[in-house]
Order: structure tokens, then sequence, then C-alpha cells
């Protein structure tokens, strides 16, 4: 998975060094696109071959919303002392 | 564009496929998501680095705004942390992964499902949803009692496009560059921390 991460800052270079033609930036958009429904659906492809996931669906869902409400509520907690020591307008 | 319900269409066409088995073996035995994901990084780097608006941001940001994202880093490791000790079969380290998707549910599930195995990019995949739909329901209230930061830590990477709108609506336009500022931050940590956290 390393490569992938140095493929994303050789991109990163190449995209800086671009970025000045529009064309070529314009077309970025739809091939990321392009290359995300094809992972999706490669995903699903797998997901639907594996009994386990498809049988346990509901407890695998249930745990990802816990989940979230846990990352959304840290998240919001954090916030508020960052907001009440570093942000709130002094009276 | 990291949310449209296309993303979630292709993913529910995956394992329609799949089930019935429509699709020929050989195409599932080689495995081209790799390959894929290899292109998609590459491609996400370019529009990355191309982003004008994205560098002048960051250019012109004062340190100060630097503690939003990491408000967003630090209270999602602790929340996701906290929620993993009662959920069997999800370990502290696939828990802090997932949370690391920040909301990028695109990205972050198809590396988690590449990394850990298709269940975890499936909970990687919902979590991260519904990370994005608790911020679009719930940004006034928690605007109200958490303050102008909140909504936007709540949004994570997400605050910078799919919930700019709602943020700016309830924050108002000088927290709206915050916003895009952290979830700029965050959209090019997600494949940095998932990595990380699941290899190392």
């Amino acid at each position: 998975m390393l490569i992938v991460l140095g493929l994303m800052t050789i991109g990163i270079i190449a995209g800086f060094a671009v970025r000045n033609f529009g064309k070529i930036v314009r077309a970025v958009e739809p091939l990321i696109n392009a290359a995300i429904f094809i992972l999706l659906f490669l995903l699903g492809v797998s997901v639907g071959a594996n009994k386990t996931i498809i049988n346990n669906l509901d407890t695998l869902g249930t745990q990802a919303i816990l989940l979230a409400f846990g990352a959304v509520f840290g998240s919001i907690v954090v916030a508020f002392f960052t907001y009440k020591f570093f942000f709130k307008p002094k009276e | 564009m990291k949310s449209s319900l296309l993303i979630v269409g292709f993913f529910v066409l995956g394992i329609i496929v799949s089930l019935f088995q429509w699709l020929p073996q050989i195409l599932i035995d080689a495995d081209l998501s790799i390959y894929a994901l290899y292109v998609l990084m590459f491609l996400v780097g370019i529009g990355i680095g191309a982003d004008k608006k994205a560098w002048d941001i960051l250019r012109n940001a004062r340190l100060k705004i630097f503690l939003v994202p990491l408000t967003v880093i630090v209270g999602t490791a602790i929340g996701v942390a906290v929620v993993s000790v009662f959920l069997k079969n999800i370990t502290l380290r696939e828990a802090l992964a997932i949370g690391a998707g920040y909301g990028y549910y695109s990205l972050s599930s198809i590396f988690i499902g590449e990394i850990s195995g298709e269940a975890m990019g499936v909970v990687a995949l919902i979590s991260n949803i519904s990370r994005e739909i608790l911020t679009l329901l719930l940004a006034p209230l928690i605007a109200r009692y958490f303050g102008k930061l909140a909504p936007i830590a709540a949004g994570g990477a997400t605050s910078m496009d799919t919930t700019l709108p709602v943020i700016a609506k309830t924050v108002g336009k000088e927290f709206a560059i915050i916003a895009v500022f952290s979830g700029i931050v965050l959209t090019i940590l997600v494949p940095v921390f998932v990595t990380m956290i699941l290899e190392f």
C-alpha cells in the first residue's frame, strides 16, 4: 500500500506541474469518478460472493453506525473546547 | 466528488451481479481492484496538485486554523476508540482506520476493503456515509450546543464539498472558509492515515 501513497505523491507533483493546462485538469475529474465506480463495483462483487458478510450485514451495519456516532461525538466535543479556547471572539 | 448515490449504486450493483453469479469467474480471479486503485490514487494526486484554489487556501492559512483538522483527527480517534471497546470483531486498529475515513467513504472503503478484507470495507462504507448523513441532519443542533467549529468537525473531510452548504448556512461565511480548509487537509490525509494505521 506504500506504492499507493507513492503514486499519490507523484500525482500531486504532476498535477501541480500541469495546473495551468485546463484541458488536462478537466479530464481528471471524470476519470477519478470512473475509477471510483469500478472500485466500488468490485468491492460489491467481492461482498456479494462472501456469504459471511451478506448474512451478517445487519450486525456490520449497526457497528458501522455506532462507529459513526463515536466519530461525530468525539469530534464535536473536542471542537467545543477548540472553539472555546482559540476561536471564540473575546468579550 | 466524494458523495453521490451513484457510488452506492455501483456498490449495490456489484453485490447483485455477484449474488446471481452473472460475472465470469476469470474477472473475479484476476483481481483488478489493486490496479484500479493505483490508477485512482495517481489521479487523485493530480486532482489535488492541480487544485489552485486549494493551494491558495493552504498557503494563506494562519497557523491557528490547523487546529481544526487536528481537532477532527483527535476527536474522531477518541470517539471510535471508545466505541470499539463495545464492538466484537472490530479491533481498535480497524476502528481507528474506519474513523480515519473522516466521511470520505468512497476512498476509505476501497482502501480498508483492500487491506483488511471486504467485511471491514463494508463497515467503513456504511460508517462514513453515516457520518456525512449525521452532519447533514444535525449541523444546526450541533452548532447550537457545541459551538461554530463543531459542525465543521462533524463533517470531517466532507466539510469542503458535500456538507459545506449546510455548514455554511449554520455557522456563517467566515467559518465556511475554515470548513473548506479543514476538509482539504483531511481529504489529503485520508489515504495516508488509513494506510499508516493498518500497516504499521
